[in-house]
């Protein structure tokens, strides 16, 4: 499919309209979105009006922007004013807010043409879109198995191509593993990179909006336009960043690469021997591979399940009935706010608000919480070791390739594992990438994970560039 | 009911709302009385999505209201109070946790007795309810409206340490603590619209004794409830333990229609706030350079001006000291001083601004207020006609007390028209001359009380006076 | 530290309450089994000597990040209470509140 490159260079010389693209992108999404449930909704009127200003700015001869015309979907945790954000719940279903992400706005001042809200987890809890209260979506390159979560919806998009750009969100993976299973490039920014206004919230802390694109060059210019400071998120780093684009083209002459062992032992040999193949392409062109082991990322799972679920503890309190959505109606508002919590969300939400409650409640902070809050500053403080040593870190995205549906529905914990290696990265708030590297025997893509110190993230797409470039040939 | 061999243990929460134009992370308007949920935005409703930004100037208040608390200002961050409450829209409390901006401080009441501060930390206000049916109290009402125009609306909550001993000082301690809030132009102080909120922590004990357990009295809005309650509360306490009951640990309203505390709810449902770090902020740690700017700009604080007073004075007895508090606590203090500056006696300029004028009102100027306590102080005008000149004077400041003392008909008579009087007032009363002349002293007011009828009150009590004095001393000679 | 003890059914209750949620007896015997082997999980944190460690709150160390003190626009009332359950004379309705704040 075309990428958002060549599409907003055809769209800004009037080769295509916006409006065209737009269409182009509907009429795939009807063909194909009964079967995939990629989106939850589709803001038909929103998005045709988005495209005909767009139009507009060409055909008067000015410049729309570096998206222009391009349709992107946008994961249905992300404020839209006036179209609505359910974060997958039943909880939200049928709220409109009344005002817009950030991410979003700045998506539409550079012309591109958001379609609408993805399929997800429900509150970006899970690894494959089948805590979604709506439904699950299907991975497009076999739909007996998930695309992976929580931004299943957003991978699907794209893998699909309906839509050359997706937003997600990633707290411990949500990006990187469905674009590892769905064979798209997934990059999570630095924390403090992209801004978090408009995101609902699920672990503060952790999470970060970035795009699922089909190229590294693609989820360089669509971060150049979402990221950046901005004022009405505290925690958005003040500074610039490095050229994202420009860093796609620098090669890879001279990189330090580190592949580590904490990020490839127990996944499944195919994909370790994926991840081999990515570190023999670096050497040849021209980095220096160097072996090395940070075992203290392997206690990056007990950390986030307890620091992420104590987060959204809190950051789910104020889903109660009282100021919007859902509201099961009692004679008093504690009640109210029980029954309305308990019928709004689903299991997985449940699990984690009490292991948060718990985890932050007296007499256990400081065994849970606490202690996971220093053992995240343990494994930031051996990435920042590592880092000493090696430029950016090589890895498996994820242990295994898609799964079945149902797999891991029963067992918790089984899921929770399958986000080991993105983890880390999560918890020590630096950059990573999932970059498509072949297929299983099965046929189902395979990611590898590249993992930068923070606010390097430029690292990130000169090694991408360089994978996507070899894997081509 | 008697508090013998018992005292009374007292430390207060005093919640201060401050005067910035917007609220504390966000940029809705900090303004009281508005339509309902008209200042109100994603962050402050607390929709989903939505995230804080500090509010610098909240900051500025809070770092003056701690400087002049005497307090140690800190590396700071904030946290989350998490409880269910429905005008609180987030579900948690932005607040300060083990790290508040501002410790260890102190307050010296005019008395002299001094009221530790423990701290002095940021946080932020809650929805406002209105409770439906019933008697417009949250008990016996069926529904609630909310208005979130005071959500997110910057406090500063004061928590002394448990210094007090008595309702009459809890009492200043409040009205001190306000003067000084106050003085810095953090708050406007207004305890019944709310903008000063107390909480009273009550215990009793045997002096010698460690503290009993405590109670937490809440609504508190006016210096005379805080007091009072605390009386109640205390007696209250005595009596149970006199009973052989235990005093539980609770929360109680202050009914200030009944004169009484009562239960709020039982403590079964112990409070778990599940505190920590606030993740959607950073950490405050506001530089030296900033604190010490601050500093520069702090206005004279009541103490030391009632320091000042007292100086200017030369005086410190009990009446004195009673007189410059009243004075520094209206904001008189600076009137006082110009005037006596411009020739006015300070004792008189002092008694007069006490008792004659009120800050909440015109004031005369410092020239035209010595002016008037000249005239009394020369005897050209009596007390009374002193106090209806400033009394004048309020309603038209830019008069000359000398012109408005002749409007009034307070022109001096000269001193033929008033021995005139007085030769008549004696001639016409004879007997009573007698009597006066013989040395019975107590018949100089009826004099005087006759020349004033005489001279349609224009004559000086004073010069009245001397004129009977130097008659009664010629007819002896 | 100590591995704390393991979660009990009664703790799960306990911690329902807390976030206001309402379990099934069948949900309770479900999350106390699941939510204890993620707590078990976690032993490998929670037995870890980690004594002389800044807790971490944040990846970056930023500080002092603040807004001027002036107003913005607020959010359309109507809009801001369509989307609520319930309304009256342009306030939030609610049922019986039972308790003061804490
Ligand atoms: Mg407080
Ligand atoms: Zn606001």
């Amino acid at each position: 499919m075309t990428t958002a490159h060549e599409l907003a260079a055809q769209v800004r010389s009037g080769q295509i309209s916006a409006s065209e693209a737009l269409e182009h992108s509907f009429a795939a999404i009807d063909a194909r979105d009964h079967e995939l449930h990629a989106f939850l909704y589709l803001d038909h009127d929103g998005a045709r009006k988005a495209a005909k200003a767009v139009d507009a700015v060409v055909a008067a001869g000015g410049d729309p922007g570096p998206l222009a015309g391009v349709p992107i979907g946008i994961k249905d945790n992300l404020a839209m004013r006036g179209v609505p954000t359910t974060c997958g719940s039943k909880i939200l279903d049928g709220w409109k807010p009344p005002y817009t992400a950030t991410v979003v706005e700045r998506l539409v001042a550079a012309g591109a043409v958001p379609v609408g809200k993805t399929n997800l987890d429900e509150f970006a809890m899970g690894s494959s879109t089948e805590n979604s209260a709506f439904g699950p979506s299907r991975n497009p390159h076999d739909v007996t198995k998930v695309p992976g979560g929580s931004s299943g919806g957003s991978a699907v998009a794209v893998a699909a191509g309906f839509v050359p750009v997706a937003l997600g969100s990633d707290t411990g993976g949500s990006i990187r593993q469905p674009a590892a299973f769905c064979g798209l490039v997934g990059y999570k920014p630095s924390y403090g990179h992209v801004s978090r206004y408009g995101l609902v919230a699920f672990s503060s802390s952790l999470d970060q909006v970035g795009p699922f694109t089909t190229t590294v060059a693609d989820a360089a210019l669509v971060t150049q336009v979402i990221g950046g400071h901005d004022p009405a998120d505290s925690t958005s780093m003040p500074d610039a960043y490095e050229d994202l684009v420009a860093a796609c083209g620098r090669g890879v002459k001279g990189l330090k690469v580190g592949l580590c062992r904490d990020l490839l032992d127990g996944a499944d040999a195919e994909i370790v021997e994926r991840v081999r193949l990515a570190a023999s392409v670096l050497e040849a062109a021209g980095a220096e591979i160097v072996d090395l082991a940070i075992p203290e990322l392997r206690l990056g799972l007990s950390a986030y399940y307890l620091i992420a679920p104590a987060e959204a503890s809190s950051n789910l309190a104020r889903y109660d009935g009282v100021r919007f959505g859902l509201r099961v109606e009692r004679e008093d508002v504690a009640a109210m706010n029980v029954a309305t919590r308990t019928a709004g969300f689903g299991p997985e939400v449940k699990r984690r608000i009490m292991l948060g409650t718990y985890a932050l409640s007296a007499g256990y902070y400081d065994a849970y919480y606490g202690q996971a809050q220093k053992t995240r500053r343990l494994i930031t403080n051996a990435l920042d070791a590592a880092y000493t040593k090696v430029d950016v870190l090589l890895g498996a995205t994820t242990p295994t390739t898609a799964f079945g549906f149902g797999d891991k529905v029963a067992d918790p914990m089984s899921m929770y594992l399958s986000d080991l290696f993105t983890i880390p990265t999560n918890l020590a708030g630096h950059g990573a990438m999932s970059v498509p590297f072949g297929n299983s025997a099965a046929g189902m893509p395979i990611g590898v994970q590249i993992l930068s110190p923070g606010r390097r993230d430029d690292r990130l797409f000169q090694v991408g560039a360089v994978l996507e470039a070899g894997v081509a040939k | 009911m008697s508090m013998a061999g018992y005292e009374t243990i007292i430390g207060l929460e005093v919640h201060c709302e401050l005067k910035t134009a917007t609220k504390l992370f966000c940029g809705c308007r900090n303004q009281f009385g508005d339509e309902p949920n008209t200042n109100v935005c994603p962050v402050c409703v607390g929709l989903p999505g939505s995230l804080p930004v500090l509010n610098e100037k909240a900051v500025e208040f809070a770092i003056r209201i701690g400087l002049a608390l005497e307090c140690e200002v800190k590396w700071s961050n904030f946290h989350r109070k998490n409880y269910f409450y429905p005008d609180m829209p987030k579900d948690f409390q932005i607040s300060q946790y083990d790290l508040p901006l501002n410790e260890h401080g102190r307050i010296e009441l005019p008395d002299g007795s001094v009221v530790g501060i423990t701290r002095a930390h940021m946080e932020e206000d809650t929805g406002k309810s209105t409770h439906l049916g019933g008697s417009g109290r949250i008990h016996g009402a069926d529904a609630s409206l909310i208005d979130y125009n005071r959500s997110g609306v910057p406090l500063v909550e004061i928590v002394s340490e448990p210094d007090m001993r008595s309702g009459v000082q809890a009492r200043a301690y409040v009205a001190e603590l306000r003067a000084i809030l106050v003085a810095v132009g953090a708050t406007d102080g207004r305890m019944e619209e709310g903008s000063m909120r107390v909480d009273a922590n009550v215990s009793v004990r045997k002096p010698g004794d460690p503290f009993g357990k405590r109670c937490e009295i809440k609504n508190l809005n006016s210096l005379r409830s805080l007091q009072r309650a605390i009386e109640y509360e205390a007696l209250r306490q005595v009596d149970c333990i006199e009973a052989g009951e235990r005093i539980v640990q609770e929360t109680r309203h202050w009914d200030e229609a009944a004169g009484r505390t009562g239960s709020m709810r039982s403590k079964e449902e112990a409070n778990d706030y599940r505190y920590f770090p606030e993740p959607d902020l950073v950490p405050l740690a506001p530089s030296v350079e900033w604190i010490a700017e601050i500093r520069r700009g702090l206005p004279a604080l009541p103490k030391a001006r009632r320091q000042a007073l007292v100086q200017l004075l030369g005086s410190d007895d009990q009446a004195t000291l009673d007189l410059v508090a009243t004075v520094v606590d209206r904001d008189l203090d600076a009137l006082v001083v110009e005037a006596t500056a411009a020739g006015a006696p300070a004792q008189l300029a002092l008694t007069r601004a006490a008792n004659e004028l009120n800050a909440e009102g015109v004031l005369p100027s410092a020239a035209s207020f010595a002016a008037t306590c000249q005239l009394e102080a020369s005897g050209a005008l009596s007390a009374t006609q002193a106090k209806t000149v400033l009394a004048a004077l309020i309603e038209e400041p830019d008069a000359d007390p000398k012109d408005l003392a002749a409007k009034l008909g307070f022109e001096q008579l000269s001193d033929d028209t008033l021995s005139t009087a007085v030769a008549e007032v004696i001639q016409a009363n004879d007997d009573e001359w007698t009597r006066f002349a013989g040395g019975d002293d107590k018949l100089a007011q009826f004099f005087i009380g006759k020349v004033m009828a005489a001279t349609k009150g224009k004559a000086n009590g004073k010069a009245v006076i001397s004129l009977l004095n130097e008659r009664r001393a010629a007819a002896a000679s | 530290m100590s591995d704390p003890s393991p979660l009990t059914k009664q703790e799960v209750v306990h911690v329902a309450g807390l976030a206001r949620l309402e379990l099934s007896e069948d949900e309770v015997e479900t999350f106390t089994a699941q939510l204890g082997s993620v707590l078990s999980h976690a032993a490998d944190i929670s037995s870890l000597d980690l004594e002389g460690l800044v807790p971490m709150a944040h990846p970056f160390d930023l500080e002092n990040i603040l807004r001027s003190d002036v107003p913005t626009a607020s959010l359309d009332r109507d809009e801001l209470l369509a989307a609520a359950p319930s309304v009256e004379a342009g306030r939030f309705k609610v049922g019986r509140i039972l308790g003061e704040a804490p």
